[in-house]
This record gives C-alpha cells, sequence and structure tokens, in this order.
C-alpha cells in the first residue's frame, strides 16, 4: 500500500506535480460536501428510526388493555368474571385494575382534571402485562366474548407493529441512501478524476520521460483527489450537523421528523462520513488513473 | 548497451524504420542524421523505451524491450537521460523543480543530492534562472535546462533529439561542448540533428560515428560530411 504511505506521509513535492488549477478539483469539493450534507440526513433519519422503533418496542412491549364497558350495575361482575379469565390464562404474567385517580390521570390530558369520572360510563380499564412468551391474543379474545361480553382486548402489539414495521423501513431507508450517496460519490470522484488525468496527460508524459512509474503518477492523483474529498466532505459534514442541530426537537413525544437530531454517541457517525468521502474517493481515483494510465502507454 | 537486431517500426502510415541494425556501446559518441521526418525521433524513442519495435530485437541494457513493462521501461529510463526535442518540461514548476524532476519521482531527492543540483545549474549556467518557469526561458536555456535534467540522475546513455534546433550557432557550440564533456566523463551520447554543421564542428573534437536514415534504413555516413 505505497500509495497510502505516500497519502499520510504527505509529500508536498510529490503534490506540486499535478498542477493545482483546474475546474476538476472545484467539482469534486462541491460534489463531497454535498454529498456528505445528504449523508448526514441519511444517517440522521436512520437513528431516529433507530430510536424510535426502540422506543415503541421497549415502552410498550408486554403489555395488553383490557377494556369493559358495561352497564354500572354489570360492571364489577364483568371486571371480576375478566380478572378470573386472565388468571387462567397462559402468558399473562399480571392483571391489575385500574383505580379511578389513575383512570382521571389517563383523561385528564383530554377533558381536564375536573372530570366527575364517578358519575360518567366510563370503561373500566384492566391492564394486563405478559410473560416473555406472551399470550395468544386471539385465544383470549375467543374467550373473553363467551364469558365476559363487555370487554374489549386492546393488544397493543396490534398497532406497534406497522409501526415498527415502518420504523424498519424508514431505516432502511436510511441505509439505501446513504450507500447511494457513496456510489455517487464514486462515479463523480470517477469522472473528475479522469477528466483531470486526460487535460494531464502532457504531464503524465514529461512524468514517464524523467522515469516516474505508473504508481508514482497515478499516486499524485489519487492523493490530490482524496484530500480533496475529506475537505469537502468535512465541510458538508460540519454544514449537515448544523442543520440538524437547528432542527426544531420536540422531544420523546415527536415522531421521525421531529425527532432528526443526533443523541448522545451519536455524534461520532456523523464524523465516519468525511472518512468514508475519502476513503471512496481513494478507491475511485486509484481506478481510474491505472486505466488511464494504461491508454496512455 | 543499446543493441538493434533487424528492427522495423511502423504505424498506421506504413513502415519507417526497416531492418535496423546497430550497437550504442558504452562511451561512443553519435550522431543520427537525416532528412526532416526521416524517422530520427522515432529511433530515439524506440532507444528509451518509448516506442516498441513493430520486427525485430531492441536490447537496452541486455533486455529485450518487447519482454520489458511499465515498471521495467521506467526504471530503463532512469539509466538514460533524454532531451526531448521540445524539451518537456512542467511549466507549473521552476526550472530548478524540473531539474530534479528524475531524483523526486525515482524518491532519491535526498538533502545531499539536492545540494548538488547548484553545482549541475552552474555547469549548464542556468544559476540565475533557477526559479524561472520553463516559459520564460529563451530557447538556448530551455535546451541547457533539458540537458541538465538529463544528466542529473548520471545516466549511462544521454539521448538529444536536435538540442540546437532553435538556438543561435554559439549556444549550439555550447550545447554540444557539453554533451562532448559528458562523452568524456564516460557517457554514451547519441545525438539526433540534421544540422550538418554542428557535426562537421564536432568532428574535430571527438570520435564520432555518424549514422543516416535513408529510405527507412540506417546507413555509416561516409566522407561526405
Ligand atoms: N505513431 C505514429 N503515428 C502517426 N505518424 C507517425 C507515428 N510515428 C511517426 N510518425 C510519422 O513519421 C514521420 C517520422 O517522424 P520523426 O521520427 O519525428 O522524424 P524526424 O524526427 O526525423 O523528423 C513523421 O512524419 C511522423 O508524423
Ligand atoms: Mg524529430
Amino acid at each position: 500500500m505505497e500509495d497510502i504511505r505516500s497519502l499520510l506521509r504527505g509529500d508536498a513535492a510529490h503534490d506540486r506535480i499535478v498542477p493545482p488549477t483546474g475546474y476538476t478539483v472545484r467539482l469534486t469539493l462541491f460534489s463531497a460536501a454535498a454529498m456528505a450534507f445528504l449523508a448526514v440526513f441519511a444517517l440522521a433519519l436512520s437513528l431516529a428510526a433507530d430510536r424510535l422503533a426502540d422506543r415503541w418496542s421497549d415502552a410498550l412491549a408486554k403489555g395488553a388493555t383490557l377494556r369493559i364497558s358495561a352497564a354500572p350495575e354489570e360492571l364489577d361482575a364483568q371486571v371480576a368474571a375478566a380478572m378470573a379469565v386472565l388468571d387462567t390464562t397462559p402468558g399473562v404474567a399480571s392483571a391489575r385494575v385500574l383505580s379511578d385517580d389513575e383512570q382521571r390521570a389517563l383523561l385528564e390530558p383530554w377533558f381536564g382534571p375536573d372530570l366527575p369520572i364517578e358519575t360518567l360510563r366510563v370503561p373500566q380499564l384492566i391492564a394486563v402485562s405478559e410473560t416473555d412468551e406472551g399470550f395468544d391474543a386471539g385465544g383470549l379474545r375467543l374467550r373473553l366474548s363467551a364469558e365476559v361480553p363487555g370487554a374489549v382486548l386492546d393488544d397493543h402489539a396490534r398497532w406497534r407493529k406497522p409501526l415498527l414495521a415502518a420504523a424498519g423501513g424508514l431505516r432502511w431507508l436510511g441505509w439505501i441512501a446513504l450507500v447511494l450517496i457513496m456510489g455517487a460519490t464514486a462515479a463523480m470522484v470517477t469522472l473528475a478524476a479522469n477528466a483531470a488525468l486526460a487535460a494531464n496527460a502532457q504531464i503524465i508524459a514529461v512524468l514517464r520521460l524523467v522515469g516516474a512509474t505508473d504508481a508514482y503518477i497515478a499516486a499524485a492523483f489519487v492523493r490530490r483527489f482524496t484530500l480533496r474529498a475529506l475537505g469537502g466532505a468535512a465541510a458538508g459534514t460540519l454544514v449537515g450537523m448544523i442543520a440538524v442541530t437547528l432542527m426544531p426537537d420536540t422531544g420523546d413525544t415527536g415522531g421521525v421528523l421531529t425527532g432528526l437530531g443526533f443523541r448522545g454517541f451519536d455524534w461520532i457517525w456523523p464524523l465516519v462520513v468525511p472518512v468514508l468521502a475519502a476513503a471512496v474517493a481513494f478507491f475511485a481515483t486509484k481506478s481510474a488513473a491505472k486505466r488511464v494510465l494504461e491508454d496512455l502507454a | 548497451m543499446i543493441e538493434f537486431e533487424n528492427v522495423a517500426y511502423s504505424y498506421g502510415g506504413g513502415e519507417l524504420l526497416s531492418d535496423i541494425s546497430m550497437q550504442l556501446v558504452p562511451g561512443s559518441f553519435h550522431f543520427l542524421t537525416g532528412p526532416s521526418g526521416s524517422g530520427k525521433t522515432t529511433l530515439l524513442k524506440l532507444c528509451y523505451g518509448a516506442l516498441i519495435p513493430t520486427a525485430g530485437h531492441l536490447r537496452i541494457f541486455g533486455e529485450d524491450v518487447a519482454m520489458l513493462g511499465r515498471d521495467d521501461v521506467a526504471m530503463a529510463r532512469r539509466k538514460i537521460g533524454v532531451v526531448h526535442q521540445d524539451c518537456q518540461f512542467l511549466d507549473h514548476l521552476s526550472v530548478l523543480d524540473n531539474v530534479a524532476l528524475p531524483l523526486q519521482v525515482s524518491d532519491q531527492d535526498t538533502a545531499e543530492a539536492m545540494a548538488d543540483i547548484g553545482e549541475l545549474m552552474s555547469w549548464v549556467g542556468l544559476t540565475n534562472r533557477a526559479h524561472a518557469l520553463p516559459p520564460e526561458l529563451s530557447g538556448g536555456e530551455r535546451q541547457r535546462a533539458a540537458l541538465a535534467r538529463a544528466v542529473i540522475m548520471s545516466p549511462d546513455v544521454i539521448l538529444a533529439d536536435e538540442p540546437t534546433g532553435n538556438v543561435d550557432w554559439e549556444m549550439s557550440q555550447r550545447l554540444l561542448r557539453l554533451l562532448i564533456e559528458l562523452n568524456r566523463m564516460g557517457k554514451t551520447v547519441m545525438i539526433a540533428t540534421h544540422d550538418l554543421g554542428l557535426i562537421r564542428a564536432a568532428k574535430s573534437q571527438v570520435q564520432a560515428r555518424v549514422l543516416r536514415i535513408s529510405n527507412r534504413r540506417l546507413q555509416l555516413a561516409g566522407a561526405d560530411l
């Protein structure tokens, strides 16, 4: 890996053999910056989707609610019947009848604190927690419909699953976007490197005349483009990170769109973007140089 | 050390050189002459591996060029100093950097080697032009800079293509003296030129063989020069 060593050694004289001017350099800088900016957003999207999925699967895991609506005089009997059913259902860890205060707390956001809950026909809620194996929701529903006609089983997993699937989809979308961005970066660097190599055919001829090997000539171009991609991507990443920071964040209640920020160690990830861009530029230029130098021989 | 054995070179336009056999033995001094377009530059390019014969065998330092990879050719170039027909510099680098280029590309640009460049620059009389850019040089200065670059690696062979192409008589004599000096140091020298006056001027100073390309073939020029 002579070219990696030359890259790190920072041989300024080696760098200078390729003229510093030319639109290819600016093209590389700009596209690396733009791609890095987009990559930061794709990353933020992926991480936010990850967090969302985690939250949904953790907070709501192993939970279900039984809602019992019945005439006031029948309610206690139905609750007792439901508790009896739950007691004998495999997979149910515990079941607890919510107190009036707890029910009021749940309704407060909608009806205010002074709700006279005793006088309303509010369904009675029973919080059910599952064991690790979980219970068979279909079977439980069948038994409840026979023994407790006013009961509705609200199995959280039912609406959680599509949400989890959506979060997973979003995460994939983020990763696919990252891969596409890397591919587009590689394509643009390849085009720019090809153009630079073609524009410098005369310089390559002079270098060959004085005994330069292909590896030496290629390394000069690889160095040039790798450093430009690194610089451009670093700038794009910085701007992207600032933009992500400035996105309004409503905290945990928000969805994907409002929870786009990086949290804690997530801040490490965008820092990988410039390194990745440099690596992409390194290999793209290396293969472009190899091809062009063969053609010019 | 450079040996042609029934070498031919053709390109799309037909055969340019036919049945060339010759040797550049160490320490020899050759002129290569012939009308413009007769193939002098092509023959020099064959000598330093820039072109590959289309027939016959050409050995450079004992190796058949047809067998050499591009890296091998690059290594051979480090032992063959070339003054190209139109000099060929990197125009964005100073004259000094251009002269040092062979050292740089072969990773021999050590402090000692770089210190010796000053001496070389004064030998070709370019000390005060060291930091100029090549496009700022006159014809004679370009040729001398190209010569300095050609000899910086202490090559065994020096090939000069029309080194006096666009310089006045005085300057061409100066360049000739430099090349003769190199030959006296034991270097093999070959000069391609259509300038018969230069050849005549050299004959009194050096034992030179004059080869002429005529009708695609190489002949030893006789007493008519
Ligand atoms: N690869 C090639 N393609 C096209 N033309 C060529 C090629 N090689 C040589 N020639 C032609 O062959 C002729 C000889 O060229 P050259 O070796 O430069 O002659 P000289 O140096 O004696 O003037 C020129 O007319 C040149 O255009
Ligand atoms: Mg010529």
